[in-house]
Parts: C-alpha cells; sequence; structure tokens
C-alpha cells in the first residue's frame, strides 16, 4: 500500500485546513475510500479523520422544525433511531436497504453522501476512466453496462451515483451543511452531486477541504410521513446495490395529491429529483393511471447509455409502484425487507 | 501449529456404532474459537511476505517491469521475476501425468490470462510488498484478446472432464427425433463461475537445505506433494505439507497451481520463509474456474410423452495453452430413458486460466440444461413435469445399458413432492399468485451424480492401553472429514470414537487420494474399514494362537470386536479386551494398513450413481421482475449416510450452489480486454441469508453392496444438480418466461403485464 500521512485534527477548523492541500482526503468510516485505496483507485498522501471530531453525531430538531444529522452519524444509528424513522420512513427505509448491517453500522452520513460510483471500470485500474483520470476515455461506453446511467450521462461518462439514502433525501429538499476554506455555507442536496458533462473527474460540487457537517431536512420534509416509501431493485434480495430505486412521497388532503416527491436512484450520477412528474401529480387523486403518467414524465429524457434500455421501462414501474406503495400509506412498521418488492411477503426476519 | 485438540466427545454421541449418528463437528469448536490453524495464520520466525504482481491484460507479453522502483521502496527484499527466479528441475509446461495442469512461474514474459502472475514481490511486511507489486508498474506488448464462445475456429477436443469421450451415443437420435410427435430444439448458456472459496490460496513455505516445510490448503496433499517434489527436484520425503482445515476449495484446491509454487520459489531465492495470499482478485485466474458454455438439446417425444431421442450438444472453451474441457452434455447420459442418446462436445481457446473442476464440473451445468429441457418438453406434451420424468424414468443406465447398482429416486421424487405439497401445482404457468399478487412457481429437477472411488491408504494400530490410532492424509475442506472419517475410523476397530486418535490432514501420513469427485469419504472411508480390519486380524492372530486367551482356537473369522474387546462369534461369554491381548503379548502395539480402491468388476456390471429430486418455490414480482427462491425440498439417495447432520449441510449447500447457478453467479468479461469485471464478492454474487429460504433436506434410505465396502455414494456436489434447474422451471412456472441463459436476469422477466 502506498505509504500515506494519517492526521486527527481536533477542531473543524484544522481539519479543513489540513484537507484543503492536494491529495488529502477526508477519512470517515473507511468504507469506501479503504477499499479505493487498497485497488490502489484512491492513492491519497494523506487521510485526515474526521470521526474524531466533536458535536458532528448529533441528531438534533431545530427550532424551526428543522432536522439537523451530523455528518458522522452512523447509516445504522440513523435509521433505528425511532423519531426519526416515524417522521422520515423513506429515508429510514432507504437507509436499512443498503449495504450490510456490518457496513451501516460503521458508515457515516457523510460518507453515504460522497461515496464513489461502483462504475467497475472506475474500480479496475488498468482500464480507461475519465472519472478516475481525466482525459484517457471511458471503457465503459461500449463495454459491461447493462447497470449504467440512462439519465443525465455524457459521452465522457456512463457512471451511476450509487446511494441510497440520497434519493429520499434530495426528494425532501435535503441540504447539505459545508464548512470550507471561506467558512460555511449551505447548498441544497440536489446541487452536491454533478452530472459528468465533459469533467466527470468531479463528482461533487466541492472544494478542496469542504467539509460536510451535516445534512438538514426542512421543516415540510416532515409533512410526507403518511405517505412514504423507498423501493429498490436489485439481484438479489439483500446486500446489492439498487438497479434501479425511487423514493415517493405524498402529502394527501382529502383524497387528493397536494404536493408528490419523487426521486430515482441508479439512473445517473446524481440521485434523480423527477420534477416534471411531482408537477402531473399536483391536486389529482392518487391513482394508478396518474402515476403512469408520472412515470412516462420522470424518464421522458431517458435514453440507454449501452446493454441498458431495460432500465427505463424498469424505472418506469418502480416509479408506479413505488408511488401506489406511498399512496397506501406508510406501514406501521419498517418492513423486515426494507424497500425490497419482497417487503410485503412473509418469512423473512432480516435483511 | 499447536496439537489439534478436537472435541472428543461430541454432543449427541451415542455409544455402539459410530456410523451414521449425527456427531456435531469435532472441529467445530476449534473454529468458533479462531484455534483452527489455517495455513495463512502460520508465522514462523524470520517469516516476509510476498505478493503477486498479475497482468492487466489478458494476451501479449511484458515488455517492462520497473524494478529498481519495487526495490527501492522501503521494505521490499527482492523481485523475483522470469530473469531473476531459481531455477526449476522440470519445465512446468511438461504434462507429466494427466493430473498435472500447466502453470505460469515466471518462465516467460508471455501472457496468456488477465491476472495471471508475471512477477512476486517479497517484502518484510505485506504493505510494502504491496506497494512494491504495484510499483512495478508493467509495460505490455498487446496482442488482441480472444473472448467468448464464438472467437476461432472451434474444434472437438479429445477428451473432456477427466478422460471422457467427447462423444458418445446409443440408437439412432435422427431418426428419433424424426418420428418424435413433439421436438424440442433449444438452446441453453451457462457464465464462466469462479470457486471463490472463502479462503484464498495461501501457503507459508520455508526451506532448511533441501527439506521443504509447507503450509498450504489442499484437497490432495500426494499429488500437490508429487509435483513439488518434480518441480523442485527432490525427494518425497523431503517434503513436509501441512493441511488441517481448508476454507473451502470447491475443486480450486485440488491441484498444485500456479500461486504456491511461487511461493515456494520465493522462499528459495530469498533463503527465509515465506508466505504468499492471494488477494480476491487474483483468484479469478491461476487457480481455475467453470468454463462458460452453450448447451444445445434436441429432444423428441411421442404421443405419450415417451422419449424418443435425446441430443445434448455443448460448446465450451479451454485456455490458449491446456486442455480442461467442461462435460455438460455428459449429464444426459443417466437420468432420462431415451432409446436414443448423443452428447458430443466442441470447444474454442480463449484468453483465460485453465478451466478446472468446479463444484459438479459438467453436472452442474449439463443439468440444468437437461432439466429446463426436459421441462419445455413436458410443457409441450402437456404432461406434469414430475410425471413427465417418471414416465422416462431410466430403470437401466440408459447410455450403457446396465443396471444401477442402486437407484432409490422413484422415492426420492415421491418424499420430496409430498413434503413440497406438488399436487397442488397448477399444470399452466402464470397461474398461481401470493396473498401480495407476487408471482408463484414451483419447478423440480432431477439431481445426479456418479458413485466414484479413487485410491487411498490408510495404517491402523491399536496400542497397548487398548486405545486404537487411525492415520490417513485426509482433507477437512469444511465438509467434515475430522467428524466422519472418525466415525468410520471408530466402527472400523471397534472402539468408541474418543478411544481412537484419528490422525489426519499431513502428507506424512498414508495417501488418502484426492478430496473430489465427491469420492472422499466413500475412498478414504473404505482404505480406513479395510486397515482397522487389517489390525482387529492382527490382534485376534495374537489371541486365538495364544492357548493362556480365552480366544484361542476361536481363529480369524470367528472373533468379532466390539467396545475394545475382541469376542468369540459363537460364544460371547469368552472375550477379551484389546489390552490385556497385548500384555499378554508383551507386544506395544499391532499394526496394519489398508486401501481403498474402485472394484473394477463391480464398475463393469453396474452403474453406480447418487439420485435426488429436488422441488423449488420462487416468487417472483410481475412487474418489476425481481425473484426471490422461498422454498426447497430436495429428496437424496446417496447410499449409506455415514453423518446425517453433516450430510445434510452438505446438501443444503449443494442447494444454495443450486440456487446461485441459477440466479447469481456470472463472472463478467470485458469482451474486449478478456478482464473480468466482478472480481470480488461485492459484484460476484452468491446468494446472502435473504436469499436463502427454509431449506428441507431428506435422505432417502438406499443399501448399495456394489459401491464400496461400505455402501457410502457421495453427496458433496449433487446437491447443485437439480436444484438448479428445479429453480429456473419454477421461474418459468411462476412467470410464462422461459430463460434460457443463466444466470435468470432481472430485464428477461420485464415482460408485458
Ligand atoms: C460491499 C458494499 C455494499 C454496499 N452497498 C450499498 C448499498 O446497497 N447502498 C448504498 O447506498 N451504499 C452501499 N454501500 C456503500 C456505503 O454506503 C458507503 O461505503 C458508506 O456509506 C460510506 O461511508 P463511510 O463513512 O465509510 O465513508 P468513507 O469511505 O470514509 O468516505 C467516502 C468518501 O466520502 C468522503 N467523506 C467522508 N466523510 C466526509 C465529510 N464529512 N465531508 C467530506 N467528505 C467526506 C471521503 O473522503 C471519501 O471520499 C456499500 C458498500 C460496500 C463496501
Ligand atoms: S462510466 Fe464514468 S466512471 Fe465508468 S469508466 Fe466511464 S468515465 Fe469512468
Amino acid at each position: 500500500m502506498k505509504p500515506f500521512d494519517y492526521v486527527r485534527p481536533a477542531t473543524v477548523t484544522e481539519a479543513v485546513a489540513a484537507a484543503a492541500q492536494p491529495g488529502a482526503a477526508y477519512l470517515a468510516a473507511g468504507t469506501n475510500l479503504l477499499d479505493l485505496m487498497k485497488g490502489g483507485v484512491s492513492r491519497p498522501d494523506r487521510l485526515v479523520d474526521v470521526t474524531h471530531l466533536d458535536g458532528l453525531d448529533q441528531i438534533e430538531t431545530l427550532a424551526d422544525g428543522s432536522l439537523r444529522i451530523g455528518a458522522l452519524v452512523s447509516n445504522a444509528d440513523l435509521a433505528h433511531d425511532p423519531e426519526f424513522a416515524r417522521s422520515y420512513p423513506a429515508v429510514a427505509e432507504a437507509l436499512l436497504s443498503g449495504a450490510s448491517a456490518q457496513l451501516r453500522n460503521a458508515a457515516t452520513v457523510g460518507g453515504n453522501l460522497l461515496q464513489r460510483t461502483r462504475c467497475v471500470y472506475f474500480y479496475d485500474t488498468a482500464s480507461r476512466c475519465n472519472k478516475r483520470d481525466a482525459g484517457t476515455g471511458c471503457d465503459a461506453r461500449d463495454g459491461e453496462n447493462r447497470t449504467h446511467a440512462v439519465l443525465g450521462w455524457s459521452e465522457s461518462c456512463i457512471a451511476t451515483h450509487p446511494s441510497d439514502f440520497c434519493v429520499p433525501l434530495v426528494a425532501l429538499d435535503a441540504v447539505v451543511e459545508i464548512e470550507g476554506r471561506n467558512g460555511r455555507r449551505e447548498i441544497a442536496l440536489d446541487a452536491l452531486h454533478r452530472l459528468p458533462g465533459n469533467t466527470p473527474e468531479r463528482d461533487s460540487a466541492l472544494e478542496p477541504g469542504d467539509l460536510i457537517v451535516a445534512v438538514r431536512l426542512p421543516p415540510p420534509a416532515r409533512g410526507f410521513s403518511a405517505h412514504a416509501r423507498y423501493l429498490k431493485v436489485r439481484e438479489r434480495t439483500s446486500y446489492a446495490f439498487a438497479v434501479v430505486s425511487a423514493a415517493a412521497a405524498l402529502r394527501i388532503e382529502n383524497g387528493r395529491i397536494a404536493e408528490a416527491r419523487l426521486a430515482l436512484g441508479g439512473v445517473a450520477a446524481k440521485p434523480w429529483r423527477a420534477r416534471a412528474a411531482e408537477d402531473v401529480l399536483r391536486n389529482v387523486a392518487p391513482t394508478a393511471d396518474a402515476f403512469q403518467e408520472a412515470a412516462w414524465r420522470a424518464l421522458a429524457d431517458a435514453k440507454p447509455s449501452g446493454d441498458n434500455a431495460f432500465k427505463i421501462e424498469l424505472a418506469r414501474r418502480i416509479v408506479v409502484r413505488a408511488l401506489l406503495l406511498a399512496a397506501a400509506g406508510t406501514p406501521a412498521r419498517l418492513p423486515a425487507l426494507p424497500a425490497s418488492p419482497f417487503a410485503s411477503t412473509s418469512g423473512a426476519i432480516h435483511a | 501449529m499447536p496439537e489439534l485438540n478436537l472435541t472428543s466427545a461430541p454432543a449427541h454421541l451415542r455409544h455402539g456404532s459410530n456410523i451414521g449418528q449425527p456427531l456435531t463437528r469435532r472441529d467445530g469448536v476449534l473454529k468458533v474459537k479462531g484455534q483452527a490453524t489455517y495455513a495463512a495464520d502460520n508465522h514462523p520466525p524470520g517469516m516476509l511476505f510476498a505478493v503477486m504482481a498479475v497482468s492487466s491484460i489478458s494476451r501479449g507479453r511484458v515488455a517492462s517491469l520497473d524494478v529498481a522502483a519495487a526495490k527501492r521502496h522501503p521494505g521490499v527484499v527482492d523481485v523475483m521475476t522470469p530473469s531473476h527466479k531459481p531455477p526449476l528441475a522440470i519445465d512446468p509446461e511438461l504434462k507429466t501425468n494427466p493430473f498435472v495442469f500447466r502453470m505460469e512461474v515466471l518462465q516467460s514474459d508471455e501472457i496468456r490470462y488477465a491476472n495471471q502472475p508475471i512477477a512476486v514481490v517479497i517484502a518484510e511486511t505485506l504493505e510494502a510488498a504491496t506497494e512494491g507489486a504495484l510499483l512495478l508498474a508493467p509495460r505490455y506488448e498487446t496482442l488482441p484478446a480472444l473472448v467468448g464462445l464464438d472467437v476461432g475456429e472451434s474444434f472437438v477436443p479429445p477428451v473432456v472432464g477427466v478422460g471422457n469421450p467427447t462423444e458418445v451415443h446409443r440408437g439412432d437420435v435422427e431418426a428419433g427425433l424424426a418420428s418424435a410427435e413433439k421436438q424440442i430444439d433449444a438452446i441453453y448458456e451457462t457464465p464462466p463461475q469462479y470457486h471463490n472459496a472463502m479462503e484464498p490460496h495461501a501457503i507459508v513455505a520455508s526451506w532448511d537445505g533441501d527439506r521443504l516445510q509447507i503450509d498450504m490448503p489442499t484437497q490432495g496433499l500426494m499429488l500437490s506433494l508429487a509435483r513439488i517434489a518434480e518441480l523442485f527436484g527432490i525427494a518425497h520425503d523431503k517434503i513436509h505439507i501441512r493441511s488441517p482445515f481448508l476454507g473451502g476449495g470447491f475443486g480450486s484446491k485440488g491441484l498444485m497451481a500456479g500461486p504456491p509454487t511461487l511461493g515456494i520459489m520465493a522462499a528459495k531465492l530469498v533463503g527465509r520463509p515465506v508466505k504468499l495470499v492471494l488477494r480476491r482478485e487474483q483468484m479469478y485466474g491461476p487457480v481455475g474456474h467453470r468454463a462458460p458454455t452453450r448447451q444445445r438439446l434436441r429432444i423428441g417425444a411421442d404421443g405419450e410423452g415417451r422419449l424418443t431421442a435425446l441430443d445434448h450438444h455443448a460448446r465450451t472453451v479451454s485456455s490458449t495453452f491446456d486442455d480442461f474441457y467442461e462435460p455438460a452434455a455428459d449429464a444426459s447420459h443417466t437420468l432420462y430413458a431415451a432409446p436414443a442418446i448423443r452428447t458430443l462436445h466442441d470447444a474454442v481457446r480463449v484468453n483465460t486460466g485453465t478451466p478446472l473442476f468446479m463444484r459438479a464440473p459438467g453436472e452442474a451445468t449439463g443439468s440444468i440444461a437437461l432439466e429446463s429441457a426436459i421441462d419445455e418438453m413436458a410443457w409441450a406434451c402437456g404432461i406434469d413435469p414430475l410425471a413427465f420424468r417418471l414416465k422416462n424414468y431410466a430403470e437401466v443406465e440408459p447410455i450403457s445399458g446396465k443396471p444401477f447398482s442402486s437407484k432409490a429416486l422413484r422415492a426420492c421424487y415421491e418424499q420430496g413432492a409430498a413434503r413440497f405439497g406438488w399436487a397442488k401445482r397448477s399444470l399452466q404457468p402464470r397461474q398461481m399468485r401470493d396473498d401480495a399478487g407476487l408471482l408463484v412457481g414451483w419447478g423440480v429437477g432431477t439431481a445426479t451424480f456418479p458413485a466414484l472411488m479413487f485410491q487411498a491408504q490408510a495404517r491402523a494400530a491399536i496400542r497397548r492401553d487398548g486405545s486404537g490410532v487411525m492415520e490417513i492424509g485426509a482433507h477437512d475442506m469444511g465438509q467434515g472429514a475430522w467428524t466422519a472419517l472418525a466415525q468410520i475410523a471408530a466402527d472400523a476397530v471397534g472402539l468408541d470414537i474418543d478411544r481412537v486418535e484419528f490422525k489426519a490432514g499431513t502428507s506424512d501420513l498414508p495417501d488418502a487420494g484426492i478430496a473430489g469427485g465427491s469420492a472422499h469419504t466413500a475412498t478414504a472411508g473404505a482404505a480406513i474399514h479395510s486397515a482397522g480390519a487389517a489390525v482387529i486380524a492382527e490382534l485376534a492372530d495374537l489371541a486365538t494362537n495364544d492357548e493362556r486367551s480365552p480366544l484361542f482356537g476361536a481363529g480369524n473369522a470367528g472373533v468379532i470386536a466390539r467396545e475394545g474387546r475382541l469376542i468369540r462369534r459363537d460364544d460371547e461369554s469368552r472375550s477379551e479386551s484389546y489390552a490385556e491381548i497385548l500384555a499378554r503379548a508383551g507386544v506395544a502395539e499391532v499394526e496394519a494398513r489398508g486401501t481403498g480402491a474402485p472394484n473394477p468388476a463391480a464398475m463393469e456390471e453396474y452403474a453406480m450413481h447418487a439420485h435426488g429430486a429436488v422441488f423449488a418455490e420462487v416468487k417472483v414480482d410481475p412487474e418489476l421482475g425481481q425473484v426471490r427462491v422461498t422454498r426447497m425440498v430436495g429428496a437424496f439417495a446417496a447410499g449409506r449416510i455415514v453423518n446425517p447432520h453433516l450430510v445434510k449441510s452438505q446438501l443444503f449447500g449443494g442447494m444454495i450452489w443450486g440456487l446461485s447457478f441459477a440466479l447469481h453467479e456470472e463472472a463478467i468479461t470485458d469482451r474486449r480486454s478478456g478482464r473480468i469485471m466482478n472480481a470480488n464478492l461485492g459484484e460476484y454474487h452468491i446468494p446472502v441469508n435473504a436469499d436463502v429460504p427454509p431449506l428441507d433436506v431428506i435422505t432417502v434410505e438406499e443399501h448399495d453392496p456394489h459401491v464400496n465396502a461400505l455402501g457410502i455414494k457421495g453427496v458433496g456436489e449433487i446437491g447443485i444438480t437439480g436444484s438448479a434447474g428445479a429453480v429456473a422451471n419454477a421461474v418459468w412456472h411462476a412467470t410464462g418466461v422461459r430463460v434460457r441463459r443463466f444466470p435468470i436476469r432481472i430485464e428477461e422477466l420485464l415482460t408485458q403485464h
């Protein structure tokens, strides 16, 4: 393994300073970063371990009703926080559908947001990859790409963002709090991940040294708790990334949808908010027909980037199903197989 | 390595006969406590770490390696390359016997497949060696890779599997097809698969002059030892291999491969003990795999649903430099009573490591295709798939006409179907739903695996204190040899299991043959049985020839051994303990050897196979296409069951591999580079707990007087056969979509709804 410096800053300011230098990377739980380092995909000179920073592991409700989740809260702790799961059930369901129990116990909120793509050519250092080595080419474009992007991709990169957590978060207008060299700022989660364009090497809007300190869910996000689901189709029952997923959240008043939120996962380089679909669902009855229409809108711009045309049809069907599930109401308890098409079948004790 | 301290009196131990008791595994506590020493757990003093650099191209040559950069890295001791390596005594390309495969051990700069070792970096730490390997930054001269089942000229290999004929026929297939009322002509594809044992291949090698000490997981201690001896030009008795535990092998640790050989070379080069452990992705190349197949099945049936012909053609691949051909079509030899059968194979050569035996080689790949095709024919005939199989039940082995040594398959079908509730199945597909609206499908597959025997020896002794010793260089891959073979040993010498010191897992013990072909318990068991009988005969000689013994004059045949005593057969009141016999005779111990071997006369006369019937239920989301197996019942007839507990676990494992074959496993090969893109357990999918449904295993009573003295057939591999087809057939029954490319993927089930 390549030798690297390891620093453990005492404060956020020190952390930002230490990470602002070229070749530095933040280390959270390392469930993604250390794999990348072992494979020679990431070769940082310096790891800035943020796991010992104070105050970043809190879940707090703010005066205005927002929820603020510290960047170091573990995926498992967040999902299993009863108050959180009650208020943002689709987010809890998405978290619990990701990875394995062991990984969720370790993985952090900040790390989950910034995990890298699972494009196999990105991981394979013998392959050409514009995201790993800018300007070298994209071996996925004509390669094994049945799980690659169908939305927002470019000729330089067809990778997807793999996070489940981000999908309902982006649907609920989550905001990311960032501490950088010029102090604190915040951006919408929707603006955190970048589409590839001609610069796929840049995954996110973050600048060198930028540290995610928290994710905030604004007050209206709670308004969907009665009708919010996450649905994830994958190639085994558990412990696999989404082929396609969707988060659907509805505010239903007097039998009509007052407001709908919809986002897709596994389809683009970012969690994909489907605003056009949300628009057609405003003020209509929650019917299968309306959901079909929304699904067509959501995928209107989709096009295959390879052997993956099926993902477009699959995504439409997932959208319809996720909306139907949301309309049917959030279950009183999280299913034993969270986000699974098999969630409703008996027999499973755990994922 | 500390003395192996196996649990001496495991739970459930009953006195009396040991064979047939469901003992828990005697090495279980060691494993749970982390005290079972696997090869890579060894750290002899002064040990260095070796890391292989492997090729990222699959065809061409290494043009340059930056050895200087690697050597400059702190901690790196040496870099072994084709121009800097200890010499071998023979050219490793030489095929000295049919069980020798060519290996890449830095003999040239040629590259024949991706992940081929091209250098070995030896360092004080694993981290330094790993970075050193990266710093070699190889440059290549690259040639276009040969990839896929259609590349280049196909050819008919001389043999498939281990010496099976490439083409076999009986009766006139074309005439049978022509006369058929119904015909099926379908093509099935199976992907490359990798063994993926939990424990990667590993070796710790230490030279002391010309003596060589090795810790290495192997399924074939003596085969490995012989190969090492010829490669390094040293006598067999200079080599000692310890392999007490394997973290799985599945066929990939049967024969000496390149990487452990490199470990021995590295130790020689630096004159210090060396450890070399493969990284997970390095297991996708130099240590074997299952080759992809494309199988065409043409089947004919008459108006009654009786087969008129079965034609099974399999295309597969081998490497560009050696020969192993997955004998997929041979699966059609034994199961269904077609009057005309033809099986044939052809192949192309691709840039891959040489394929090898993997979990029912041929039987597994062939079974999923055959069981699918039989199901298709049952549907074409409008007959329930189980009824169709019974209608075409083979009373004698179809390909040879020989009677079966035993075959309780009918009972397997019956008992499995009853347990599963098969009678309630709808004939039509896409008819059954659960409460949640998911499609439900039921499928059946027939399991079959040959009952093989290899060669093995064992040494038994009875000691002065009346205890026994049984020595055999047997292998425990996790299947439970430490327990099952000890049970056989205990019965063989007429003692309780805790009175027999059972020694296994090292190369200084008698040759136990190979733990493969599901034949280890049968073969090693037969050797143990005969060694036990021989040592008891020695003891009986001492007693019956001594007039001071109560057994005097009983004659050899006149005594039986039970619970540490020899007893007169015709008068059980006259007996004497082993200890008394030895004490009076004034000998410390008596010993004897025994062998286990195939019986050519019986093999000539009988077809010998284990059988089974597997029933599977799947649920499929009608719109989203995701599949989940929700129930499986397997009923197996495999001769005498030495330990029902361990056998059940073996069969569970096999059924899970079958599920995995149908729905999950696939090495994804980049069609341009020949590189495997999912060479890790995150992306090379196998079932996780949530994919494995409640499994129900029934072992059907079967007495086989012909297979071997103990009547044992293997259970290691049969579970994968039948199961894969049962799952595939259940997916069809759930959806009405017949998927012929495995594993079954979501997109194939996204039909209109
Ligand atoms: C086998 C496997 C299966 C998986 N399956 C799934 C799945 O199904 N669904 C899913 O969503 N995820 C899955 N994951 C991914 C998992 O969710 C991520 O690895 C995890 O969330 C990353 O969190 P971490 O704390 O370990 O981050 P790290 O690995 O420590 O960091 C990841 C990245 O984020 C950066 N970073 C971390 N924290 C901060 C911060 N506060 N500010 C700025 N930058 C930061 C790091 O520099 C690094 O680049 C899987 C992972 C594995 C290994
Ligand atoms: S799709 Fe993107 S990540 Fe994958 S190889 Fe191409 S550039 Fe790299």
